[in-house]
């Protein structure tokens, strides 16, 4: 990691193999970046991790970035390490603003990209087309201010602190359950009814308790 | 009626035969067929947590049982959600170093020299000898109060209750001293971007040097109680199995990833602050169970102590700051007293340190696992992105995985296992 500004070796392998979908690569602070196009960045990804002489079989992260320039479009950044090479790439995707924020999830590469893309999402409103488990995970799932770390969405939220009140009171508890855990709402609704209290409890209005 | 005899013939103390034997009263009366209680087939979940010790914070865990073996787990975190990240965008770099103490606030000095060594590698600014030398201080200090929270805490989770009284004994030593140090005990804000905060008072080395010829005697008590234990090695050994493959698969990083037999330590193959100069060894485990994860951590401790003796033998005089006046303030004494310092000093609180555009990755070696820090900068005195890559947030992932199949009790086990601290997950 010392400032050598060498470029890894894995970018000119990647050129001569993909050819147009690789971009421009850069040597910034130590790091190679190399840019690749959306389309077949899964099998620049795949190839990356299965290529005998790659192997960047750890996912260091996925994340997100987004410029305070609205004329630059939206990063997905990966961070590859190759364990057995002790080698570091670190590939972007560029997502136009105006096109549908979508990339490929690489999930079915890397288990540990799961709960990664699930906060990109959440953060940045990127897709991960084929994920298997597409939630919110910082957030709650009917959150809809919108996704935080985008550079329109304001420090203190959308909504006015009144407003981010009113809401989480009024909120139907059971729709923060995900489907996968709906039947613990339905347990809740075969309880008898003098053990059943309402989401405010003590003392559940008549407006807000369970049916 | 017919179920409720076989029941109390079952409850009934057996009584003894003329030859001492014990006479069990049979189960099911002479001439009837045994009769199971119908027990509901349909698998059960419950809910653990956001508000409940063994999950170490607010932690809610979704699990669908059938009986009380473990079939799917969901994980739901950000009760803790703090946004930091997003605030991190307002603040200038020196601003954020307060911020990085409520990440993972278990090990606050070592968040601290993570984020100082991204925002210097982003500007290009060199520490001096001494600052590199209280930082791997300070690194290994965190690493060891991490560590002690995490094996008490473990430890109360498998009943074992002295354990816990023990390392938070240790603990608060370390912590004495990392009150002298910095006047803090959690949130400490130890680094400045190109320094520290302080340098360590007089006799500080001492105190350490004496703990540290005292703090192995606890490691080794503890061992001793819990290795020869057949309540503790039939609750940690063999559960929460991760091979070596899933580990890297799964992203594991830190004693995580090294139970599971995967060599990989940041400060052993990426290193930072001269830790290629220090003489230790990276602890690795062979079956990745919990047992194995406890062995890891117990050594690291013990190979902190090592660090910590070598920090302290070599410590060199001189300043903690390096000369750089684009990040460093004038002393306070001259900018109260010569106009350009005060002006000096003026400019870089109100207007913070521009970095130049440009983007680094720095990962260290946390208790937790890899701490990675991203920060992009577009050439303005506050970052476009500070992503922290937490650790213990992939370590946490791949919480499902491990315990699926185990009992209800190993969950609790498995869960303790992972070393997570919410304020880092949720951040």
């Amino acid at each position: 990691m010392s400032g050598a500004a060498t470029p890894n070796a894995s970018v000119a392998t990647l050129r001569a193999r993909f050819g147009a979908a690789i971009g421009r690569s850069a040597v910034v602070s130590g790091a190679t970046i190399v840019h690749v196009a959306r389309e077949r960045a899964h099998d620049i990804l795949a190839w990356l991790r299965d290529d005998p002489d790659e192997r960047y079989d750890y996912l260091v992260d996925v994340t997100a970035v987004e410029y305070r320039d609205p004329e630059r479009p939206l990063e997905v950044v990966y961070q590859l390490r190759s364990i057995p090479r002790n080698a570091f790439l670190r590939l972007k995707i560029n997502l136009d603003r105006s096109g549908p924020l979508e990339v490929d999830s690489v999930v079915d590469l890397w288990q540990g990209a799961n709960w990664l893309e699930r906060e990109a999402w959440d953060m940045f409103g990127v897709r991960f087309v084929g994920h298997p488990d597409h939630r919110r995970i910082l957030m709650w799932e009917t959150y809809d201010e919108g996704h935080p770390l985008r550079k329109d969405f304001p420090l203190r939220g959308r909504f006015s602190r009144a407003e981010q009140v009113r809401r989480a009171l009024g909120a139907d508890l059971s729709a923060h359950y995900s489907m996968d855990e709906l039947s613990i709402a339905d347990a809740y609704a075969s309880l008898p009814a003098d053990l059943r209290v309402g989401p405010r409890h003590p003392a559940p209005g008549a407006e807000t308790s369970r049916p | 009626m017919a179920d409720k005899r076989v029941l109390e013939l079952a409850l009934a103390t057996p009584g003894v035969d003329a030859a001492g034997n014990a006479v069990r009263l049979p189960l099911v009366p002479a001439g009837q067929t045994a009769q199971e209680p119908e027990l509901d087939s349909d698998h059960m979940l419950i809910n653990i947590g956001p508000q409940h010790p063994a999950t170490h914070g607010v932690l809610r865990l979704v699990v669908e049982l059938d009986g009380e073996v473990v079939m799917r787990v969901i994980p739901h975190i950000g009760y803790l959600h703090s946004g930091f990240e997003k605030l991190g965008e307002y603040r200038h770099y020196n601003q954020i170093i307060p911020l990085t103490d409520r990440t993972d606030y278990l090990s606050a000095p070592a968040n601290n020299v993570a984020f100082a060594l991204a925002a210097e590698r982003l500007m290009g600014i060199e520490i001096t000898p001494r600052c590199t030398v209280l930082r791997v201080i300070a690194c290994e200090l965190s690493r060891i109060i991490s560590h002690l929270v995490w094996a008490g805490t473990t430890a109360i989770d498998i009943g074992a209750f002295t354990v816990f009284l023990w390392m938070f004994q240790e603990r608060e030593r370390v912590y004495n001293l990392i009150e002298a140090w910095t006047g803090a005990r959690l949130t400490t804000s130890l680094t400045r971007v190109g320094g520290l905060m302080a340098d360590v008072p007089d006799g500080w080395t001492d105190r350490l040097r004496e703990w540290c010829r005292r703090f192995p005697k606890t490691l080794d008590e503890v061992d001793r109680m819990l290795l020869r234990n057949g309540i503790w090695l039939g609750r940690t050994q063999d559960v929460g199995v991760m091979t070596a493959a899933e580990a890297t698969n799964y992203s594991l990083s830190g004693p995580m990833l090294r139970a599971s037999g995967v060599a990989y330590d940041v400060r052993k193959d990426q290193p930072y602050l001269d830790y290629d100069t220090y003489d230790f060894e990276v602890p690795v485990g062979e079956r990745g169970d919990v047992y194995d994860r406890y062995l890891v951590r117990m050594e690291e401790m013990r190979q902190s102590v090592r660090i910590l003796l070598q920090a302290v033998d070599r410590l060199p005089e001189g300043p903690i700051n390096a000369d750089d006046p684009r990040v460093i303030l004038p002393p306070k004494k001259k900018a109260m007293s010569d106009m350009e310092s005060m002006i000096h000093h003026f400019k870089q609180v109100m207007e913070g340190v521009p970095a130049p555009a440009g983007e680094v990755y720095f990962p260290v070696e946390n208790p937790k696992g890899e701490l990675g820090t991203y920060l992009v900068s577009d050439g303005t005195a506050k970052p476009v992105r500070w992503r922290i890559r937490p650790p213990s947030f992939l370590n946490l992932a791949a919480l499902p995985k491990m315990a699926e199949g185990h009992l209800l009790s190993d969950l609790i086990a498995i869960n303790a296992s992972v070393d997570i601290v919410m304020g880092e997950i949720d951040r």
